[in-house]
């Protein structure tokens, strides 16, 4: 994206929550840049879930019965992983701000803290965006065949979109708390594991019992059901609101802490 | 009297126990070059932050370009640039590409950012490392590139944190004529630095900064007429010699360089007292090897307003430049 795509006005006059929107977008283009040319990150985002995927529907997929071919049972999953994982990796970026100077550059220039952060998570969900279109092309090309209206899919757009809005936040301010971009990528491990107990992909019905409490209720088992049901017709239940529940408190949580963090950090 | 650019009174700050800085007073003029000059640890960088808005004082007030660095610090931010010790811009973005993003954060159009960008690398000698990523470039084109982001928005105070700071001498020297050439255009500068000939060959006006308080102000030239005019550094044949020479100088030694058997001495520069200073301290004629006499540096200064060295190892450096300048 080249900043000429971004129509900003030569306002000085502009209000402030209008120069924040401006510098979120200028912020998220340079975002955006940065990943672009961070070789390595940008082949593992859009590699390691395409790989997990295929790891999954061939080599365990054939053992693993869920009552239904297995590639559409976990490609939901799939999909969630590779948005949490995407989601994670703001936090190193945002740490790799913080360690630099250039935050001090941008709040001299009076940059706030919002449109800094911002920038990031508005990079997070163009980056998210694209390898998750990636996941469910190469979801299609294995025989994913999902039942779902056009309204059924802006369904799911729209419980991914919260999701790694939500996520992308509390990376950012994970980001701002780890004082090394290693400390930060420790968050990317996590929630590279965090979708595994859960009904990512296998039914949480097969695992032990004490670990059923755990699994049914962390953030991504909702998350993951309203998306599988949206797809495949299933019944969504009470886990459409529910996976709102839980990105709406972890994004009010993490916008705050993130907003706190970084003024403390900075000043 | 020009108008005063920066002004701040009583400004205070510590960290936990740790007193940073303990009352400092400023006044900056318009179209200066002010030097705070002091030794690591001194509170530098801290004044650099209070006065540029991204910290609080404790205590005091500061004035910025017509506004108060807490109250009325976003139109303080508007007027203000600032470059610090660590080059803030992004090495896998190239230079034009840092340039842009600056003109754009500063509220400019894709074209007038652009614009900008090509100016100000052009004026920074880096039109061809322009479409370059910042990755490949030298450590002077970097600070280079990080001063001209500080100056995409035409901010009329200008604060430089140490610029020169781990340069080799010759980007040392493309530095400095940068920034001289800066306040051409009537900006005013505020600069820290530890190197005192930086502040020498700089400011209009040095302010000396050690332990969190101010031990002196005035121009380079008052500053040094504070101690002897010139100063007779002697390079002793052999550390015999050496001691024998100090024992006969006694406290009148400025400097005392074991290392390199050299002692410093205050002298008025004359040839008579030159003379004489030389056979009293060697009248066999086999101790002294050398002499060198040059007008006294900020070092003496520093060294006789804190009975401190500046920095222990930048010391014997500069005196090293300073006797090949002789």
């Amino acid at each position: 994206m080249s900043e000429s795509a971004i129509a900003v006005l030569p306002t000085s006059a502009a209000s402030r929550p209008v120069s924040t929107v401006n510098d979120s977008l200028t912020m998220a283009a340079r975002c955006l840049r940065l990943s672009r040319r961070n070789i390595e990150a940008l082949m593992t985002s859009l590699t390691l879930p395409v790989m997990l995927m295929l790891l999954f529907v061939y080599l365990f997929g054939g053992a693993i019965d869920t009552g239904t071919k297995y590639v559409t049972y976990v490609v939901p999953g799939v999909v969630l992983l590779c948005a949490g994982f995407g989601s994670a990796q703001t936090a190193v970026s945002v740490t790799q701000d913080m360690a630099g100077g250039i935050v001090d550059r941008f709040r001299s220039m009076d940059i706030g803290g919002s449109a800094v952060l911002g920038g990031h998570v508005v990079a997070s969900v163009v980056r998210n965006f694209a390898s998750t279109i990636l996941v469910f092309g190469v979801a299609f090309l294995i025989g994913f065949r999902p039942h779902a209206s056009a309204l059924d899919w802006l369904g799911v757009v729209g419980v991914l979109l919260v999701f790694v809005v939500a996520f992308s936040w509390l990376a950012t301010a994970i980001g701002v708390l780890a004082k090394s971009p290693e400390a930060a990528s420790g968050f990317t491990f996590l929630m590279m594991f965090l979708p595994y107990p859960s009904s990512a992909f296998v039914p949480v019905n097969t695992m032990p019992s004490w670990i059923h409490g755990f699994a049914r209720h962390q953030p991504t088992t909702p998350v993951i059901e309203t998306i599988r049901g949206l797809l495949l017709g299933t019944p969504v239940g009470s886990s459409w609101w529910q996976a709102l529940a839980w990105c709406a408190g972890i994004l009010a949580v993490s916008v705050g802490l993130a907003t706190v963090l970084f003024q403390r950090r900075t000043a | 009297m020009n108008e005063l650019m920066i002004e701040a009174s009583g400004l205070t700050k510590a960290y936990g126990e740790v007193e940073v800085l303990a009352g400092v007073d400023l006044r900056v003029e318009q179209g200066s070059i002010f030097s705070l000059l002091g030794p690591n640890g001194a509170g530098k960088t801290t004044t650099v932050r209070i006065l540029s808005t991204l910290i609080q004082p404790d205590g005091g007030r500061a004035m910025v370009a017509g506004h108060d660095v807490i109250a009325e610090r976003h139109a303080v931010r508007r007027r203000i640039s600032l470059t610090g010790q660590y080059a803030a811009v992004d090495d896998t973005q190239t230079g034009e590409e840092n340039l842009r993003m600056m003109g754009r954060l500063c509220r400019m159009s894709g074209t007038q950012a652009r614009r900008r960008a090509a100016d100000l690398l052009e004026r920074f000698d880096l039109t061809e490392a322009g479409r370059r990523r910042v990755a490949t470039y030298s450590g002077g084109m970097r600070r280079r590139l990080d001063l001209a982001a500080s100056l995409v928005g035409q901010p009329s105070v200008i604060f430089l944190d140490e610029p020169t700071t781990g340069l080799d001498p010759r980007s040392r020297q493309a530095m400095w004529d940068v920034i001289t050439e800066l306040v051409g255009s009537g900006v005013t500068i505020f600069l820290t630095t530890q190197y005192l000939d930086e502040a020498d060959r700089l400011a209009d006006r040095v302010a000396v900064l050690d332990g969190g308080r101010l031990v002196a102000e005035g121009s380079p030239a008052q500053l040094k007429a504070r101690v002897a005019q010139q100063r007779l550094d002697m390079v002793f044949r052999d550390r015999p010699a050496f001691d024998a020479g100090a024992r006969a100088l006694g406290g009148r030694a400025v400097t005392t360089d074991t290392e390199r058997l050299r002692i410093g001495v205050p002298t008025d520069g004359s040839a008579g007292q030159v003379r004489t200073l030389l056979d009293e301290i060697d009248p066999e004629r086999l101790r002294v090897e050398r002499f060198t006499v040059h007008t006294a540096t900020l070092d003496d200064v520093f060294l006789a307003l804190t009975g401190h060295a500046a920095t222990q190892s930048d010391e014997s450096e500069e005196s090293d430049k300073e006797s090949v300048n002789v």
